[in-house]
């Protein structure tokens, strides 16, 4: 095996033993954020390093291309952030932090696999490896009385998810039923030929494509598979939910774009049904994320919206459409991760914030304002940031492709979004801070991370070009 | 790339004027103290206004190229170009932003008293932004720099706004949204029909004609509501009384023009026969807008919300003129353009210093000013002539060549744009007999002292563009020329095509 291939995953691994010989000692909690920001630190370092490693392991279950080191990279540095403007995890009891860690490194491992695994079973491990670690992240956070319980959150999640799994698996048999083979390189042509034939085996190759699709379009969280995504995301503790609604994204739109490799010869049932869900998806997460008031609960319907735009580039099912989906979200994760930022930082005991908690903060803390206002832009797809020129490349994915009416309700849905991101904005701005508010000065590795992340939202959509050709190159390599 | 004349200055000079704000607001965070942060930006403003020069005297007049052109590639496999170029069209705008910058400087140098840091960059951003819309010559550059120009003016208005900044804010920022995101869908479909971004490349090809109809719409729908042209103008007003000073200036002179701007520039060289084939409702909504404008104007007792509604009515006539389609029309038009952002933005400048004094804008409070502020009332009297149009000011040389356009083409709309005028001049004149003469009631007179040197020097030059241009407009009017005919040109090479759209909407 070369080692080389394995890295990141190989640092990662060691990272969670580390992690798990923590929680059996009384580490120091200072010791332990350290500790795990350093195995963030050098994740990020081979997976970039890695980034143009070629080959496959495992028998040919593992393949590392463009496309699977480009998620990683992105996660890996994402994460490290994340890590780093996260230092005080408020909201998970002292107690706990070793295991926190622990159960999030695992986590990361999973999706880590996932974007690499190029056969069913694997895949299925992987996945159910990244989303148990999830299901008990969840429920860790200390309960206090202001709050929706999380546990049941947790339990929310895991009924959804765990269905969504079963779900998923029941395709997996159908498509290993019709191909014969577990390993997608085997499955692409068995599905072609499948697909192309006029009798019910066209049907059930669909039917089974479908029911596979169902546990990425889960921890994507895609109307009518989102109904644990404002829950969890109010539930779980605020750096939980950073992680939970940044990095599976990515991930599932990696594995989304493989498995769309699958669908060809198929004639427009796919693309239909993704425009279904893509259009479905970003009514309902728009509507719904107008009337909220809490501030996470707002983004977990915003995501839906997002998940939605997402599609919008799969359901091209061309390889430049699905390159525009994995710089979306991409860009997706970055402003994610800068409002958690935000809302990590001004939680001053790790509880939820509604919108109105956020009123003054320009006053309280300029930074941070700043921080908050680019990434609420941003995701509103205001130029000159990453969203509006992922939306703009997603829309015009799509009119390529000759879905007119899904631009047109797309464009519709991006006005309405603009309304709740105003509205935090404004909180933010305009709205005089409460009497008794004091000035928050963020830790340095906050102020780091915001500066960071600003750059990175900036950059990605001001420079795109570079992104995109690698991610147009990355998914014709994966196809 | 025939219809780029490069650059032959020997520097980007375009490029320049675009980032050197931007530049200068960086250095903003790192000045210490607030009066510093004023001087900076004033001389930001100023050099960018003093490296503008040029371009009007080294504008080739004769020609309808795009000069001083820069074109470099941005996104390759979207075939989109970073291109910057100025033609007549663009040229007196681009010049009028840099001139009105340091005066909203100036304007805003005693008025703002809290975050002048933030302030002061939002309106380098801003200029930034302006600057970038009237020369990119490429849609996607446009539709950046067109709505990253939504977020410092968004926070000029929430921030240092009045008492309903919220309110006003969040319409501004929403109506004008909506509407863009109309003109984002054209672009991206003139992109799929053409495959390319350049403005200049899309103008004059030959599309289908529901085509064009539907992508004159989504291009009139943005254009409409940032102009604004009634019915769509319901978020200007609130936006211009609660804005500071700076913000209902830069708001009044530089961006209802980019309303004009997109229909000069996209919807009658792109979409020409949909536009000639919707010419007389065009018209008719314009005239509306004057009347109305007009109507409302007449009826405010507070000045900045007269202002407002009376812009309402003076872009009704830049639209009529435009809508003209004919050379008088257009030159008038534009011409008009440059006129409103002078004399607009002047009057703006004058109520915000009245409001520095007496913290009301009210007529009522501000009557009898004449007793106490006599350098004031001239220069009041002076711009509210010019907002009237009188004789020998400049907007009197727009409306005039408007008129005639729409007679030209139209004789009974331009019959009924005429009270306009007549109501332009019953409103300002009413605001001006109530300031001057009215009795006072206002119960502290000692704070309304006469302009100061720096406040007379923000007005300074702004009166004499208006006697420039009312007296010798000459030589704005030659720069425009062959840039309208060409515009004119290309329009009328479809009059085909109207036809045929005439027919397509009768059915």
């Amino acid at each position: 095996m070369n080692a080389y291939l394995f890295a990141p995953e190989l640092v990662l691994l060691a990272g969670c033993l580390l992690a798990f010989c923590m929680t059996l000692t009384e580490a120091r909690t200072q010791t332990l954020r350290l500790l795990v920001l350093c195995v963030g630190a050098a994740f990020a370092a081979t997976s970039v390093s890695c980034l143009f490693a070629k080959g496959t392991l495992f028998y040919g279950a593992y393949r590392v291309d463009l496309f699977s080191q480009m998620v990683k990279s992105v996660m890996s540095v994402g994460f490290t952030l994340m890590l780093l403007f996260g230092a005080d995890t408020k909201g998970i009891s002292v107690r706990m932090r070793p295991e926190y860690y622990f159960f999030l490194l695992t986590s990361l491992l999973g999706l880590t696999l996932l974007s690499s695994s190029v056969e069913l079973i694997t895949l299925f491990i992987a996945l159910e490896l990244s989303s148990y670690s999830l299901y008990l992240l969840v429920p860790m956070r200390t309960p206090s009385d202001s709050m929706r319980a999380p546990m049941e959150a947790a339990i929310k999640y895991l009924l959804f998810g765990v269905t969504a799994s079963g779900i998923m698996l029941f395709g997996m048999s159908w498509i290993f039923g019709i191909a014969g083979s577990t390993y997608l390189e085997q499955i692409l042509p068995a599905m072609r030929t499948a697909l192309a034939q006029p009798t019910g085996l066209n049907a059930a190759a669909l039917v089974g494509l479908v029911m596979m699709l169902c546990g990425m379009f889960f921890k994507l969280a895609v109307f009518p598979f989102h109904f644990w995504a404002p829950d969890v995301y109010q539930g779980a503790s605020n750096d939980t939910t950073a992680f939970i609604a940044s990095m599976p994204k990515i991930v599932a739109v990696a594995v989304l774009a493989r498995f769309c490799a699958l669908a060809f010869p198929d004639e427009g049932h796919m693309a239909m049904l993704l425009t279904g869900l893509s259009i479905a998806s970003m009514c309902y997460g728009n509507l719904t994320a107008l009337v909220q008031t809490d501030v996470k609960r707002m983004l977990g319907f915003s995501g839906i919206a997002h998940a939605g735009y997402i599609l919008m580039g799969m359901a091209t099912l061309q390889g430049w459409g699905i390159a525009t989906s994995l710089y979306y979200a991409t860009g997706y994760l970055f402003m994610m991760l800068a409002a958690f930022l935000v809302l990590c930082v001004v939680s001053t005991e790790g509880q939820n914030l509604s919108i109105k908690d956020l009123n003054g903060l320009s006053r309280r803390s300029p930074l941070l304002a700043f921080v908050l206002g680019v990434s609420m832009f941003a995701l509103a797809g205001i130029p000159p940031f990453v969203g509006f020129m992922g939306k703009f490349m997603l829309l015009t994915g799509a009119w390529r492709a000759g879905h007119t009416a899904l631009v047109i309700i797309a464009a519709i849905n991006t006005a309405i979004g603009i309304y709740y991101y105003l509205q935090v904005v404004r909180a933010v701005y305009t709205e005089p801070a409460p009497e008794n508010a004091q000035g928050i000065v963020p830790h340095a590795g906050a102020r780091l991370a915001g500066i960071c992340l600003v750059g990175l939202v900036l950059a990605l959509g001001m420079a795109p070009e570079s992104m995109i050709r690698m991610a147009t190159e990355a998914v014709l390599a994966a196809w | 790339m025939d219809f780029l004349s490069m650059n032959t200055l020997g520097y980007p000079i375009l490029s320049i004027l675009v980032f050197l704000p931007l530049a200068g607001a960086v250095i903003v965070p790192l000045l210490p103290g607030e009066n510093s942060v004023r001087i900076w930006t004033l001389f930001v403003t100023l050099t960018n206004a003093v490296v503008s020069l040029p371009l009007f005297t080294r504008f080739n007049a004769t020609s309808a190229q795009y000069q001083f052109a820069e074109h470099h590639p941005w996104i390759e496999s979207l075939n989109v170009n970073y291109t910057l170029g100025v033609d007549g069209i663009s040229l007196l705008l681009v010049m009028m932003t840099t001139l009105i910058m340091p005066l909203c400087v100036l304007g805003s140098w005693k008025y703002i008293q809290t975050r002048v840091k933030e302030f002061m960059i939002c309106l380098l951003v801003m200029e930034t932004s302006m600057l970038g819309v009237f020369m990119a010559l490429d849609l996607v550059l446009f539709y950046v720099l067109w709505e990253a120009m939504l977020i410092p003016m968004y926070l000029l208005i929430a921030v240092w706004g009045g008492p309903r900044k919220g309110y006003a804010s969040i319409k501004f920022f929403l109506y004008t949204l909506a509407g863009s995101v109309f003109l984002l869908v054209a672009i991206v479909a003139l992109y799929i029909n053409q495959g390319t971004f350049s403005i200049p490349a899309l103008m004059g090809q030959q599309y289908s004609e529901r085509f064009q109809l539907l992508v004159f719409l989504a291009f009139f729908i943005a254009f409409a509501i940032k102009v604004p042209m009634f019915p769509f103008h319901t978020w200007l007003p609130a936006a211009h009384v609660e804005a500071p000073t700076a913000g209902s200036v830069i708001l009044a002179s530089v961006l209802l023009k980019m309303g004009t701007y997109g229909f000069l520039r996209f919807c009658l060289p792109i979409t020409p026969g949909a536009a000639i084939g919707l010419l007389p409702a065009l018209q008719w909504l314009s005239v509306a807008g004057i009347i109305y404008g007009g109507l409302t104007a007449l009826a405010q007792q507070d000045m900045k919300k007269l202002i407002a509604y009376s812009s309402v009515g003076h872009m009704g006539f830049v639209t009529l003129g435009i809508f003209a389609l004919n050379q008088r029309g257009l030159e008038g038009a534009l011409l008009q353009m440059i006129n409103h952002g002078v004399t607009t933005g002047a009057l703006f400048l004058c109520v915000g210093m009245v409001y520095e004094r007496s913290h009301s804008r009210e007529l009522s409070d501000a009557a009898g000013l004449g007793k106490f502020m006599p350098i004031y009332v001239t220069y009041l009297t002076f711009f509210s002539l010019s907002s009237l149009a009188f004789p020998g000011t400049n907007s009197f040389v727009g409306e005039f060549l408007i008129l005639a356009g729409a007679f030209f083409n139209n004789k009974i709309v331009a019959v009924c744009a005429v009270p306009g005028a007549i109501l332009a001049a019953a409103y300002m004149l009413r605001m001006l007999q109530r300031v001057i003469w009215g009795g006072t009631n206002n119960p502290d007179q000692s704070r309304m002292y006469d302009l100061g040197w720096r406040e007379a020097v923000t007005l300074a030059p702004l009166l004499v563009f208006v006697f420039w241009i009312g007296l010798a407009p000459e030589p704005f009017l030659r720069v425009m020329r062959p840039s309208l005919d060409h515009l004119l040109a290309q329009t009328g090479y479809h009059a085909q095509s109207a036809l045929a759209l005439a027919e397509l909407v009768a059915r």
